[in-house]
């Protein structure tokens, strides 16, 4: 199915007044998430400092960015989905231009959920902007 | 006992707090914070070298809280207790100190399994400086040293048995006092160490009638300040130690040609100490024993069964631990969540718990795991916390299946 944008995403937590509700949905956006190829879960690919395993992979075409991204753990795998809804697609001057702080306070989920280095939200956010700019 | 503990009352995400992490640092009770304020209201002035009034009467107080903290430990000459910033401290000056001085290449070092990365990295850094060997004695399934192993792993070339006192990912206590008689035993002159961080913290703990060399702790652990750690070791073998650092306040006399030092503890504290944090840590061991440790390790213990009856209740979960010597620290997996996804569910219902490898990559590798979650008791722990600790791990099982 297509992805949620932030907007709509904003829209959809907004809809829920507890946590419990949020994070249930959280959860059920990382079970939407494509799942990523066996064979790319490598050494390579982990993105290091979170408490779950997570890999990041990036590949362009015609100028954008398409991030694949898994995790072992279900609110993190929710996490990457609010992460990718923000960078997928974009080209690397759009990437370096995000304000994901701003991104994830427009959803609404910072007052149950800081992202933060503990749970590999900006370990995620630093590998996508540098495999941005590297490409 | 909860009540002298200020920041136990404040809510956690809303919610009541149940604090279940007193193994990564415990709470401070108020007679800390008041001397930690204390000693920057009263009379706050550097130590050791001014002649006026409030210099002596703070180096007093650092002085006075360094004889309790061996009083505290069953160390009579208090000259032996050395003040770093944390037992990861303690463990390096050890390492680079006695360890430059005394060994080298060949020569062997006995660490165990369940070692925390504080007493397995000092000992690599000084294996690339001088070519030591390490040998690692296993553990059982349960989580207890295997003994039998471990002495015959002593041989003609171990120079070092350094081991932990209770495991901070298990809660396992090691039988240091068998430990360190079966090195001495096999050849007088290895030198044992003993990361006592976990252990001091949880029952009563007579450092000298352990039968080790070295002894360290952190203070923010044992309920007083952070920035501050104990060393203990046999004056004549710390007077034989060259100095770790080089500064203020650790010389006798300083000539281009030649520099002397003073004899332990100050050798090892070079530059001006955590002072306060100091005589915070003094104030604690104070707490303690007025708590008295025997009956702080009776009360954990009870909460350890209460927490093993109550935990038994909900499906899914495997123990790591589970040998008899245990002390407040119970650890775990659950087969429908991730701890990483627990923890995060438990967070929100205000319980605060560890979870990942608690610094023991090596031992989670021993078991076959990426981590676990951690629930550690202190002495305001109390049942209700075990409580709140099953419903969030109830909702997060209804939550994650």
């Amino acid at each position: 199915m297509k992805s949620r944008n932030l907007s709509e995403l904003a829209d959809a937590f907004a809809l829920f007044d507890n946590w419990e509700d949020k994070y249930a949905y959280l959860i059920d956006l990382g079970e939407r998430l494509p799942s990523m190829d066996e064979s790319q879960k490598t050494e390579e690919n982990i993105v290091r400092g979170c408490t779950s395993r997570v890999w990041l992979i990036a590949a362009q075409k015609d100028g954008k960015f398409h991030f694949s991204a898994d995790s072992d753990a279900k609110i993190v795998r929710g996490l990457i989905y609010i992460l990718l809804s923000a960078y997928q697609g974009r080209s690397a001057a759009e990437i370096a231009a995000v304000d994901i702080r701003k991104s994830f306070e427009q959803i609404g989920l910072h007052q149950h959920l800081s992202p933060n280095r503990r749970n590999g939200f900006f370990a995620m956010v630093d590998r996508i902007k540098r495999l941005a700019a590297a490409a | 006992m909860k009540a002298d503990f200020p920041a136990l009352r404040q809510k956690m995400n809303g919610r009541s707090l149940a604090y279940l992490d007193t193994a990564a640092s415990a709470q401070k009770p108020q007679a800390v914070i008041d001397a930690v304020t204390r000693a920057y209201t009263d009379h706050y002035a550097n130590i050791h070298r001014g002649l006026y009034e409030f210099s002596q009467k703070t180096t007093a107080d650092f002085e006075a809280a360094r004889k309790r903290i061996a009083r505290f430990m069953g160390v009579s000459n208090e000259n032996e207790i050395v003040f770093t910033r944390n037992a990861t401290e303690s463990i390096n000056l050890v390492a680079q100190s006695w360890g430059r001085t005394n060994l080298k290449a060949g020569d062997e070092i006995l660490l165990t399994e369940m070692e925390h990365h504080a007493n397995i990295v000092p000992w690599q850094l000084l294996r690339d400086q001088t070519g030591v060997v390490l040998k690692i004695a296993p553990i059982f399934d349960d989580g207890a040293l295997d003994l039998e192993s471990y002495k015959n792993l002593l041989g003609p070339r171990t120079r070092l048995v350094a081991v932990t006192h209770v495991s901070n990912a298990l809660g396992i206590i090691n039988p240091v006092k068998k430990i360190a008689a079966a090195a001495k035993n096999f050849n007088s002159g290895i030198k044992v160490l003993v990361d006592g961080s976990q252990a001091v913290v949880h029952m009563p703990v007579n450092v000298p009638e352990t039968g080790c060399d070295f002894y360290a702790f952190t203070g923010h652990k044992l309920y007083g300040p952070t920035g501050v750690g104990v060393l203990w070791g046999r004056a004549e073998l710390l007077n034989a130690m060259p100095p770790y650092q080089g500064g203020g306040d650790m010389i006798e006399r300083v000539m281009f040609e030649k520099t002397t030092y003073k004899d332990a503890p100050a050798r090892f504290e070079a530059g001006t100490p955590a002072i306060a944090e100091a005589i915070g840590l003094g104030a604690a061991v104070d707490y303690l024993d007025k708590a008295g440790m025997k009956s702080v390790a009776a009360r954990e213990n009870a909460l350890l069964d209460y927490a093993m009856k109550e935990l038994d209740k909900i499906d899914g979960l495997r123990f790591y631990g589970t040998a008899k010597a245990k002390a407040g620290i119970v650890s775990f997996t659950a087969g429908w969540g991730h701890p990483s996804d627990i923890g995060m569910i438990l967070d929100q219902c205000g319980v605060a718990v560890r979870t990942g490898h608690h610094c023991c990559m090596p031992l989670m590798q021993r078991f076959g795991i990426d981590g676990t979650i951690r629930a550690s008791f202190g002495l305001y722990t109390e049942e209700s916390d075990i409580d709140a600790l099953a419903e969030g791990l109830k909702k997060a099982k209804s939550m994650l299946s």
